[in-house]
């Protein structure tokens, strides 16, 4: 009997990889299919992206992306766990990101001081965004999706609005960026020399954490067991006892909280302040990576590196003679890719197990101990 | 494996009844009949032909059509056009299509009006179309899976009145059911199905449902008989004056609980007959606090608890058996040590403070599946893998463990196998000794009058009608969950005469 659980469990942990390891190939394919189109050899770009990904300053480079790029994808997927879609949080974690960075220039405490209270600004002001959201979903009905892409609208309006000369932002020297108040010296992040390979963002910690804390509230807490329920089933979770409203806009908040994270190693290790050309729409970036790493908390690590990876990498081809519009034929190919083989999987998954069980114990019932139907 | 070599053979113009418990390979035989599920092996034969159905609309062409358990019908369309969805190449959507539906009503006995609301149409109405539709859609050979499930002792009569025209007309019927005494009084033939094999074909005349009982189980049907009363003069649930009204998009105020008071002593089960639909859904989830009263209180063992969340009810000691276990009994994706936290997530063993217990939930569902034998490899698949019968055990094993004052078992062997269905009654008369208030619903009717001490009558969201379980017989019964009852039914030699009581 043990012996058919395990087998069953690894199957399951089988089946796990198979399907993002399916949609890799998949895109390989199609972007194989791309660039022969293109009239380009598309092995020697493969061989290029390799050697160019994996030299120590790419190195450097995939991990401080994927450190915002992971952040994103938690976000993301702590919505998908209650089966919440929180497209907002493109437009939680700039105006988070903005808000900190006035608080930021405006802070002259000591770094131990301004450094948690810029972090919190972010995360607060990412879950009042993303609660507003949630407090429609719950009270008015309002589909999260509908209000959350709203509000990402919202909120770019009003950074546009506040970051002007005179208003929250001012014209940096040289006459043609207008930006927040830059950070002290003392108020930067830590970050680790690698010598020659660059900078790698201290911040890479806090989003180790991060997925740290998110794997073990989801897994073994109770709040986490409810949100879970609520996921996988509004009525058994409303029967058990689990507040549905309540949790919706417990993880709008959440989701919201660690959105306003996804700014702030780039705020904190290096812009250090909000300009026009803050990154945007690393929101639907984190959508991408949490599907991608189906909404665990090493996956969606690994997906984030996939992306950094991807994105350093391209870049490198336009150099090449190749096009950069690629990136967007691998990722958007992965993503779909994905979306389908999980589909597939999962059912197939299911519906192997169910067959299993049902062998197992029509086996069981032919020896004559058994008395009653099991079918 | 569903089934295997299954002969039978159907007549035309006949009612054949297809007779096993509950897991015995009924429903994927008749998925095959229907298209739905293609054989391993084995033919079908129709009128002589061999043929393959790899869909219902090849089976519908060969003239076989299904009534559903389930109805599939949309409430906002009309009979018409709920007959004519799907259908409309073969006689339009205008007068053609109406002028057949009435000739097929007419000439079947159905009833039925084209220009009504389904949503205003009752259950057996709504059988009646679902028959119609087949009908419209050309079929000569009827499947019925458990067409008597929904419906009132009365109702089916009225429905054995029309499988009886249509085989005059010389239609045939495929009969599914597992109660005995409906088979022998319809049927020309039955086939009896266990384990997936056909067992046997008897004629009616001569058999009697202890007789196919035994065919059907290999032994004798477990009966819901309770012994001795063990009801005492504690109150452990009191409901007073309970209301609940819904107002649904038009603005109309609907009333669906309607001043429902009783009280639940301690090792008293009160059941709750009523044909579905009437309210007891509600009533059982004001009780575990999922809606909210518009007025009313519920005491549990002398505390006020009309308006404490859910959890805390269950804290408190309410275990919950519900209706639809799919729906809110069960995680279907997730494991059974899961699903054995579910509902308990804050009681021993399943947490400690705002941690799981992870080894403990694992370590007392293998106690679960031990003490309650639940059939299955493992404490780690999902549940949805699990039979219904042993779904259902788990459930039951779970809100058992948790030592409740009151337990609220809705439909509680329904979709169960014989086997189960005598265990999971084993343990609410055990917990039931030990001094548990039970609050039973059921449609099947003996489950009910065999288990209760007290019985009620819902209809309409109001308790109409009270019955001595010892006495009284389901057509009784019946009489009062359609209205044409109300308050205190007496047992009469004759029949199921109606009789008021002053008392009410």
């Amino acid at each position: 009997m043990n012996k058919l659980t395990q087998r069953i469990d690894k199957e399951r942990l089988l089946l796990a990889i198979a399907a993002p390891l399916l949609a890799i190939v998949a895109a390989l394919v199609v972007t194989t299919l791309v660039i022969l189109a293109t009239g380009k050899n598309p092995f020697d770009a493969f061989s290029d992206m390799v050697t160019y990904g994996t030299a120590s300053d790419s190195q450097v480079y995939i991990l401080n992306k994927a450190t915002t790029y992971y952040l994103a994808g938690v976000a993301v997927a702590i919505g998908f766990r209650m089966n919440l879609f929180n497209i907002g949080v493109d437009g939680q974690y700039r105006i988070a990101a903005f808000f900190a960075a006035v608080l930021g220039g405006a802070l002259t405490t000591p770094g131990w001081i301004s450094i948690p209270l810029i972090i919190l600004c972010a995360m607060g002001t990412g879950a009042v965004w993303a609660g507003i959201a949630g407090v429609l979903k719950v009270t008015r009905g309002v589909s999260e999706v509908i209000s959350t892409i709203m509000l990402n609208a919202i909120a770019t309006a009003i950074i546009a609005y506040l970051l002007q000369p005179g208003k929250l932002a001012e014209l940096q020297a040289g006459g043609t960026v207008v930006s927040t108040k830059p950070l002290r010296s003392s108020s930067y992040f830590f970050q680790i020399d690698t010598g020659p390979a660059g900078e790698l963002w201290g911040f890479i910690f806090i989003a180790v954490l991060v997925g740290i804390a998110y794997w073990f509230v989801l897994g073994r807490t109770r709040f986490g067991f409810d949100l879970r329920t609520v996921g996988q089933s509004e009525s058994a979770a409303a029967a058990s006892g689990v507040s549905v409203k309540k949790m919706i806009a417990t993880s709008m908040l959440i989701s919201g909280a660690i959105a306003g994270l996804i700014g702030m190693p780039t705020l904190l290790n290096d812009s250090h302040q909000f300009s026009n050309d803050f990154p945007t729409g690393i929101g639907f970036t984190g959508i991408a990576i949490a599907l991608l790493g189906r909404n665990n908390p090493v996956g969606i690590a690994l997906g984030a590196l996939l992306w950094g990876f991807l994105e350093r990498t391209t870049n490198h081809l336009e150099f090449q003679g190749y096009d950069k519009e690629i990136l967007g034929v691998i990722q958007g190919v992965i993503v779909l890719c994905v979306v389908i083989a999980y589909e597939v999987v999962r059912r197939y998954g299911l519906k192997r197990q169910q067959q299993r069980v049902g062998a197992e114990l029509a086996a069981q019932a032919a020896a004559p101990t058994e008395k009653q139907e099991v079918a | 494996m569903a089934n295997k070599d299954i002969d039978i053979t159907v007549r035309t113009g006949t009612v054949h009844a297809l007779c096993g418990e509950n897991g015995a390979g009924k429903s994927t035989l008749m998925k095959i009949l229907y298209g739905m599920q293609q054989p391993d092996e084995g033919t079908i034969t129709v009128n002589g032909e061999t043929v393959t159905f790899n869909n219902p609309a090849d089976a519908i062409a060969r003239g076989i059509g299904m009534v559903h358990q389930h109805f599939m019908l949309a409430d906002n369309l009309t009979v018409l056009e709920n007959v004519v969805l799907g259908a409309e190449k073969l006689y339009g959507i205008g007068a053609k299509a109406r002028a057949k539906i009435k000739e097929l009503s007419d000439a079947y006995g159905l009833n039925v009006r084209p220009d009504v609301l389904l949503e205003e149409l009752g259950v057996a109405d709504r059988q009646r179309v679902e028959i119609l539709k087949v009908l419209y859609r050309g079929a000569k050979t009827l499947i019925l899976d458990e067409p008597t499930a929904v419906l009132v002792p009365q109702e089916v009569e009225a429905l054995f009145d029309n499988l009886r025209e249509l085989k005059a007309e010389g239609l045939t019927v495929i009969f599914i059911s597992h109660k005995l005494g409906e088979v022998l009084s319809v049927a020309d033939e039955i086939t009896v199905i266990r384990r997936g094999t056909t067992v046997g074909t008897v004629e009616p005349a001569g058999t009697t449902t202890k007789q196919l009982a035994e065919l059907m189980v290999g032994s004798e049907l477990p009966t819901p008989e309770t012994e001795e009363s063990t009801v005492t003069d504690v109150p452990l649930l009191k409901l007073d004056g309970l209301r609940l009204a819904q107002t649904d998009l038009d603005g109309v105020e609907r009333i669906i609980l309607d001043d429902i008071s009783f009280t639940i002593h301690k090792g008293e089960v009160l059941g709750i007959a009523g044909v579905e639909g009437n309210g007891q859904s509600e009533l059982v989830e004001a009780i575990m606090g999922i809606r909210a009263l518009n007025a009313g209180a519920i005491a549990l063992d002398g505390t006020d608890i009309s308006h404490v969340p859910t959890r805390r009810r269950r804290e408190a000691g309410v275990g919950y058996i519900p209706e639809d276990r799919h729906r809110h009994g069960l995680l279907l994706e997730a494991p059974l040590w899961e699903n054995r936290i579910l509902g308990h997530v804050t009681e021993k063993p399943n947490s400690r403070g705002q941690l799981l217990d992870i080894r403990g939930a694992r370590s007392d569902t293998e106690r679960i599946i031990e003490a309650y034998d639940v059939r299955t490899p493992g404490i780690d698949v999902t549940a949805a893998s699990l039979s219904g019968g042993n779904q259902q055990k788990l459930i039951v094993g779970r809100e058992m463990s948790h030592e409740p004052k009151l337990l609220i078992a809705a439909h509680p062997t329904r979709g169960v196998d014989v086997g189960a269905q005598a265990a999971i009654w084993d343990h609410i008369r055990d917990a039931r000794r030990e001094g548990l208030a039970v609050l039973l619903i059921s449609a099947d009717l003996d489950e009910l009058i065999g288990l209760s001490d007290t019985l009620r009558v819902m209809y309409r969201g109001r308790l109409v009608a009270d019955a001595d379980p010892a006495t009284i017989t389901p057509e009784e019964l019946g009489s009062a969950m359609t209205g044409a009852a109300t308050g205190h039914l007496e047992h009469t030699e004759d029949s199921a005469e109606d009789h008021e009581d002053d008392a009410r």
